[in-house]
């Protein structure tokens, strides 16, 4: 301890340097102030004149105290908005302490919007639900939308404004810019670099933007964005139109390169149409058929009924091959298909499509070059499907320049002031631009973001942006459809959004809320029109806004040259980049949730990989996490193989989004940045690319197929049972499915077939007990599932499901209550089925869990559900062990803690309880919202009805796959869907008596590709 | 009925003044103690630290520390706590079963083997206590009974049965191994010369006179002891084995566990006291009473437990492919063939092959070759444990959830260390209590002198109590 007490400090100077000075002025006086030695002395000591401390007479205090002020203005960076806590004097009529609301807003991803219905627990937005009245997404939602939530609780956003790192504040930055952009020479020179985005609101903001500031140009940098959509039907119609398809119409379906069911604009949408033509149930007669072509397996590929892989330049081909076999002009198109099995393909798909005429339709990938999209469109043109299957409108998103015009003016040097605006080219731009060098040119850079980031870390002015969850705005879905994007919360760190960055440059004192009511009604709305506001509001949808489809028409001489121009690829294997299942490209990289949600086919989590093909790693002689190099040009990439059964041969895949260097700590997990390959003439596709081994391994981790090496044919079904079907022809001939072309069908019930499936014989008269109340069960539609992963996120948000890392999932502990199991069918040189299970708690009426629990943790209920009491559990794992699902989680760890980053803990569905460690955890059947439902259902002195309780996975499944209800009820879904003939249960030998059973898949294969004639 | 061949059980020129002395020394005369004790001894201590290390890590941080998982909930911590309670075998079957089947020979080697059964089931139980999720709420495991928890535990669980058996194996053993410890104490504090000693066994003797009063007492209680113990020795492996048989697991779900566990055990338990006895008879000078006839029955009892536990071996494989259960047949082929082959081999080597040299006479009484021997049999039974818990839970029904099981260091650090604990606790038992039962060879020696009498004339086999005659001799010795 000093003993010696510094020179008397000129408290009454600073104070009055201080005096009258309020909010971002303290920073300057305190600059200046602790400019002084004496100041800084005593700022560096905690506790000032300790050793006099004591011995301060009252003056002195009141002294210090008035410096301590002082301090706490230079700690005023505010982290949560401050609120007097008072009681409501006149309560708001809907809210009610405990009980949650749903609020419609609207979430946008790349610019398309998707309606959703947010619920809010006092104040904390808790969970993402679809809005069913959007359509866009007709009740469900996508993985991305489900874990946004996660985002805006996310601790590592930026909190602050920042200048050159610095904390400053909102009045500071207005300071420095209004000079700025008032001078005349700068007002030229100002430009606006910004995501996708498809507001209206925003739209009017830049027309009155390029009004005040005399046109300042506007670019767009979205880097999955739909760039080469627009070019298809440029080519194909002269305009940039945006393509809506309407796959409830089409009875064939060929996918180019597409994820539609999974991974593309609107299609959550299109999985609820598509499925609506594949409702396999007693009687039926038609199904719907899906031919799909791979670069990269997906989905989609997993869902059809044929597929096949493709290299990209092979696909070129086989679009060229289709397209002149259906009768499209494509000129003299130098390409063949040489490939026999896709020739085969080819030929029958084209027969099955001719047949089909206008119901059927052809879908290229976004991904896929404009070329391709643009005879799909000509294919589409000529079969007669365009008005029935699908349809064109207008550009959804604002148009903007490219990011590459942007770098050009900026190396011309006509750049002095740019804002980037949600968007981090420093990160996501094709590395051929350059983008983090020539930007450096411009003088002043500011950049509006969620996170501090790659292009943050360049920019001068960091203003956080808000999440959608936090500010007014508007976005249009898929077709067009106009919504308001209705905030649920203050911005937690002080964010501000693109509307009101916009109107501070050109100077409208107006916020949000008044720019988007505004910009819908208009000056002065009359009465009538503000109740329309508040419908649109409350339903999340204006109605009819959904852009009309235009009547289009085919340019034949753009396709058959866009046809003609395509060339056959040259040596060297194909790179295909594609924006990650989960992470997307790049944006999710700080998001748990979508980090550790295993992606589809591969499974691999917190991770990216070079995804080869089986045949490929055998002539090379690659296993999985061998790490190699990949060069294409003067461009190379350094990551770990993974062996993907049904991937291409002449080619590898790399997914974008990996690799992130600066926003946040869950980066940390690296991964490898394929945009560092990516070109910007063809972001997607790349030609003449070299794979060289390299020396050592990378441990990636996956969520399935923790052993795998020693097991032949990776992730097949070992000759179990587990996933049953079989094809729709069969399906017909016996109305049942007695023959399992998965694998050995072992159980067989001569009495189940037809009415009432019964299972293994019991004592237990069942019909006895038949009106016994509710006795809750779930069916899953194998044939309808996509293994889209939306169940397993809307899961986590729903049941307070804790992230557990990288390393734990690499330890087998990963905490999902439902999983989708993946396995293959075929030999994995060749052409592999792959095949989706989703799994969760089976709610065995027999359970083997409940039996060796020591302390009764885990019971079963009277209604059917077996149930874990937490507060019971004292965590031996003997009902895990003796689970044949394997269905249940254990916290092996303290996994839920969320004392380091309270932040967290809004996130939180009061209605779940949060498990702490050492106690074992699993599927409820979302018993809060059963016993929402009941209590509900009580005070109405009823009985629950069918479709009163939604489970949070049947809620979000884009296809429906997932139904649940009462089994009792004759009348209900789930009844109807139980006593199907192709009902089956999982392990139905083990004599489980599951409560969750399986619809079997089914195929609809054309005869010419039976699969008995290549398996 | 031939006579037992006492004599050789006790080597030697002895008289009831030298058991007393050869055997009494090694506590009394605590300069007796060679420097491989104190060596052995900081060993040991030094790997309780380590244990101590593991648990509070454990309890700080929890089970995740360890190695297990989804799908192998249970991993070292199962199986050390198996291969411990199955070691603790031994002794009870030597003091109880031997004592009702009057197999003598077991008197020189019953008090440490029921030393080795008490510290083998303090290691054991400390790991169902540990492995919870929740250690500090394990007690609702107990029968508390609903008057206090509000309710029972749930009764149909083998856990909850293991808690009955494990409790009443430690408490009956602990009860027998101090009531034939009594006569002991008294004959040291007769011999003991320091104050302190004097008192503490007093206390420990409990006012035994060596009256033919408490001697009566004294057998009756120790036969109803021995009576208890019995079923004991066939329930506890049993009930333990419920915690595999009960379940649905392939490669666990098995009706032949029961016996199957229960010669496993006594199997490692042979091998356990073979283990401790060869170095100790040695490093103690105890030849003559722990004789080379000893050991070599004892290796002949390890080779037919192990012919058992063999025979089971065979029988699970047939039992997996005669089912014709998909799962099973998958069960045993990913043991024989997965990815812990290995350790399925080494446990047929070491438990099946390497224990037929005990066929061979040369090799029992080949001292170094049992001690190796028992060696592989204890390695042989965890590995045996190893097979039957991660293995058989890392690839089960769904092949979506296999995994694999890796133990982590803390798994290792807390295996080792309850080793480091047994070692520690059977030294200190070594140097302050009797290792070798001093009554009872004396009265084992009482009776090969009446039979060499008996050569001569045909004299009655009943016994004379020859325990007052214990008793006197040390009041003599400590008047003079």
């Amino acid at each position: 301890m000093k003993n010696d007490t510094p020179k008397p400090m000129d408290l009454e100077a600073a104070q009055a340097n201080l005096a009258g000075k309020r909010g971002a002025d303290y920073w300057r006086s305190l600059d200046e102030l602790s400019g002084t030695e004496d100041f800084r002395n005593w700022l560096d000591d905690e506790f000032p004149n300790r050793a006099s401390l004591l011995s301060l007479d009252r003056r002195d205090f009141i002294k210090v105290m008035g410096a301590s002020l002082a301090l706490a203005g230079l700690t005023g960076c505010r982290f949560m908005p401050q609120e007097k806590i008072v009681a409501y004097v006149k309560a708001p009529e809907e809210i009610v302490p405990g009980k949650p609301v749903g609020y419609a807003t609207a979430y946008s991803q790349a610019g398309i919007g998707m309606g959703v219905v947010v619920t809010s627990n006092m104040g904390r937005p808790t969970k993402v639900e679809g809005n069913e009245k959007h359509p866009s997404s007709l009740g469900a939602t996508d993985i991305f939308a489900q874990a946004s939530l996660l985002t805006l609780y996310d601790p590592d956003r930026q909190r602050t404004l920042t200048h050159n790192g610095e904390l400053t504040t909102w009045d500071a930055f207005l300071a420095w810019l209004r000079p700025l952009i008032s001078r005349p020479e700068t007002i030229a020179r100002v430009r606006f670099l910004s995501e996708a985005s498809s507001s209206p609101t925003l739209a009017a903001q830049i027309e009155r933007l390029k009004k005040a500031l005399h046109g300042p140009k506007w670019y767009v940098h979205e880097p999955a964005g739909r760039d080469a959509v627009y070019a298809g039907t440029q080519t194909a119609f002269g305009a940039p139109l945006n393509p809506v398809y309407h796959f409830d119409k089409a009875s064939v379906v060929l996918s180019l390169d597409s994820d539609f069911l999974t991974a593309m604009v609107g299609s959550v949408r299109y999985a609820r149409d598509f499925a609506s033509g594949r409702q396999v149930r007693k009687g039926a007669d038609k199904m719907n058929r899906l031919y799909a072509v791979e670069c990269c397996p997906n989905n989609t590929g997993a869902t059809a009924d044929h597929r096949i892989s493709a290299a990209p330049s092979e696909l070129e081909a086989f679009a060229v091959e289709i397209a002149r076999a259906l009768g499209v002009d494509v000129g003299a198109a130098p390409l063949r298909l040489d490939n026999p099995a896709l020739a085969k393909f080819a030929q029958v798909v084209a027969k099955d499509l001719k047949e089909a005429g206008a119901a059927a339709v052809v879908v290229s990938g976004e991904q896929t070059p404009p070329a391709i999209q643009a005879l799909g469109h000509a294919m589409n043109s000529v079969l007669g499907s365009v008005g029935t299957c699908v349809g064109y409108t207008q550009q959804v998103e604002i148009q903007g320049e490219s990011l590459d015009m942007l770098l050009q003016e900026i190396d011309e040097d006509k750049v002095e002031v740019l804002f980037i605006l949600n968007t981090n080219p420093a990160y996501s731009a094709p590395v051929d631009l350059n983008f983090a060098s020539r930007v450096k040119k411009v003088a002043n850079l500011v950049y509006l973001g969620l996170y501090p980031d790659e292009t943050a870390a360049l920019c001068q002015w960091h203003i956080p942006a808000t999440h959608y969850l936090e500010s007014w705005s508007d976005t249009r879905g898929h077709d067009g459809t106009h919504c308001i994007v209705q905030p649920l919360i203050e911005p937690l760190y002080s964010g501000k959004s693109v509307h009101d960055l916009l109107s501070a440059i050109v100077d409208e004192p107006v916020d949000g809320y008044e720019l988007v009511h505004g910009q819908l009604l208009g000056a002065n709305p009359t009465e009538a029109r503000e109740k329309d506001w508040q419908t649109w509001l409350h339903d999340g949808i204006i109605p009819n806004s959904a852009f009309a489809e235009s009547p289009v028409t085919l340019n034949v001489a753009a396709v058959s040259g866009a046809a003609s121009a395509l060339v056959p690829a040259a040596a060297g294997f194909e790179i295909a980049l594609r924006p990650d299942p989960t992470i997307f490209d790049g944006r999710f990289a700080n998001n748990g949730w979508l980090q550790e949600l295993p992606k589809p086919l591969t499974k691999l989590v917190w991770d990216n990989a070079i995804l080869i093909s089986p045949k490929m790693a055998r002539e090379m002689k690659l296993s999985r996490n061998d790490m190699v190099k990949l060069s294409v040009g003067s461009q190379s990439v350094k990551a770990p193989v993974w062996v993907l059964p049904g991937h291409p041969t002449n080619s590898v895949t790399l997914h974008l989004g990996y690799g992130r260097r600066k926003g946040g700590v869950n980066l940390a997990s690296a991964g490898t940045d394929a945009y560092a390959l990516q070109q910007s003439a063809t972001p997607w596709n790349l030609l003449g690319a070299k794979l060289e081994k390299l020396s050592g391994t990378y441990d990636l981790v996956t969520a399935q197929d923790h052993h795998a090496i020693d097991v032949g044919e990776i992730g097949n079904q070992q000759n179990r049972p587990l996933i049953q079907g079989n094809t729709f022809e069969e399906f017909v001939k016996d109305n049942a499915l007695p023959h399992n072309m998965y694998g050995p069908s072992e159980v067989h019930h001569g009495a189940s077939e037809g009415e009432g499936h019964t299972g293994p014989p019991s004592l237990y008269d069942a019909k006895e007990h038949a009106n016994d109340g509710n006795a809750w069960g779930m069916s899953i539609d194998l044939t309808l599932c996509t293994g889209c992963n939306a169940c397993v996120t809307a899961c986590q948000a729903e049941n307070n499901i804790p992230v557990v890392g990288r390393e734990q999932v690499r330890k087998g502990r990963e905490m999902h209550w439902i999983r989708i199991d993946r396995y293959y069918r075929g030999n994995p040189e060749e052409e592999v089925e792959a095949l989706h299970q989703p799994i969760l708690c089976m709610h065995c009426e027999n359970a083997p869990c409940e039996p060796v629990c020591p302390v009764g943790a885990t019971v079963h209920s009277h209604e059917g559900l077996n149930q874990m009491v937490y507060n019971r559990c004292v965590g031996t794992r003997y009902c895990s062990n003796n689970c044949p699902y394997k269905v249940r989680r254990f916290n092996f760890l303290n996994y839920a803690n969320h004392h380091e980053v309270p932040v967290l803990k809004l996130l939180n569905n009061p209605n779940v309880t949060v498990r702490g460690r050492g106690v074992m955890e699993k599927c409820t059947y979302c018993v809060q919202r059963i016993n929402a439902a009941r209590i509900e259902a009580k005070k109405a002195d009823t009985t629950i009805k069918d479709g009163g309780v939604i489970t949070a996975c049947q809620q979000v499944c884009p296809p429906k796959a997932i139904v649940f209800g009462n089994i009792h009820d004759t009348g209900s879904k789930v009844r109807e869907l139980k006593d199907q003939p192709h009902d089956y249960s999982l392990l139905e030998e083990v004599n489980t008596r599951p409560r969750t059973t399986y619809l079997k898949k089914v195929v609809n294969q054309h005869p010419d590709l039976q699969h008995g004639a290549h398996s | 009925m031939s006579k037992p061949p006492q004599d050789r059980f006790i080597g030697g020129k002895q008289s009831y003044e030298s058991i007393d002395r050869k055997i009494g020394r090694v506590v009394l005369d605590q300069k007796s103690h060679p420097p491989i004790w104190l060596i052995t001894f900081a060993m040991a201590f030094l790997l309780v630290q380590v244990l101590g290390g593991a648990v509070l890590w454990l309890l700080y941080k929890g089970v995740g520390i360890w190695g297990i998982n989804q799908p192998a909930g249970w991993g070292f911590d199962i199986i050390n706590f198996v291969w411990w309670i199955g070691i603790g075998h031994a002794g009870t079957l030597i003091s109880a079963v031997l004592l009702l089947m009057r197999q003598q020979w077991r008197n020189s080697i019953n008090r440490f083997a029921e030393a080795m059964t008490i510290f083998a089931v303090m290691c054991a139980g400390m790991y169902p206590l540990l492995h919870t999720g929740r250690p500090w709420v394990a007690y609702w495991l107990m029968p508390i009974g609903p008057n206090t928890l509000g309710m029972w535990p749930q009764f149909r669980s083998p856990l909850v049965w293991d808690v009955f058996a494990v409790s009443t194996y430690m408490t009956v053993s602990a009860l027998f191994w101090f009531v034939g410890l009594i006569p002991d104490f008294a004959t040291l504090r007769d011999r003991a010369k320091n104050k302190i000693v004097q008192v503490v066994f007093g206390m420990l003797a409990m006012g035994w006179r060596g009256s033919v009063r408490h001697w009566l007492r004294y057998e009756t209680a120790y036969l109803i002891l021995a009576g208890l113990s019995t079923p004991l020795v066939l329930s506890v492996h049993s009930i333990v084995s419920f915690d595999f048989a009960v379940s649905i697991v392939p490669g666990w779900h098995t009706t032949i566990f029961p016996p199957y566990f229960v010669a496993g055990a006594i199997y490692a338990g042979f091998a356990m006291v073979l283990t401790l006895a060869i170095p100790m008879r040695a490093w103690y000078k105890l030849k003559d009473f722990i004789t080379d006839k000893h050991i070599d029955w004892m290796a002949k009892v390890m080779l037919a437990t192990g012919l058992i536990v063999f025979y089971g071996y065979i029988l699970e494989v047939f039992f997996g492919w005669y089912s014709g259960n998909t799962y099973e047949i998958a069960m045993i082929k990913n043991r024989m063939t997965g990815p812990y082959a290995p350790f399925y081999w080494s446990l047929i080597t070491c438990n099946g092959i390497v224990p037929q040299l005990l066929w061979i006479p040369k090799v029992r009484r080949c001292y170094p070759a049992i001690f190796v021997i028992s060696q592989f049999v204890t390695i042989g039974m965890w590995l045996e444990r190893f097979i039957i818990i991660p293995v058989s839970l890392h690839r089960d029904f769904l092949p979506s959830s296999w995994g694999m099981y890796i133990p982590s260091f803390w798994d290792i650090a807390m295996f080792v260390g309850t080793i480091g604990f047994f070692i520690m606790m059977m030294f200190l038992f070594v140097r302050f209590l009797p290792m070798i039962n001093i009554f009872e060879m004396k009265e084992l020696w009482q009776r090969q002198q009446q039979a060499e009498h008996a050569d001569h004339a045909d004299v009655g086999a009943g016994p004379v109590p020859a325990h007052d005659a214990a008793g006197a001799g040390h009041d003599k010795e400590n008047a003079q």
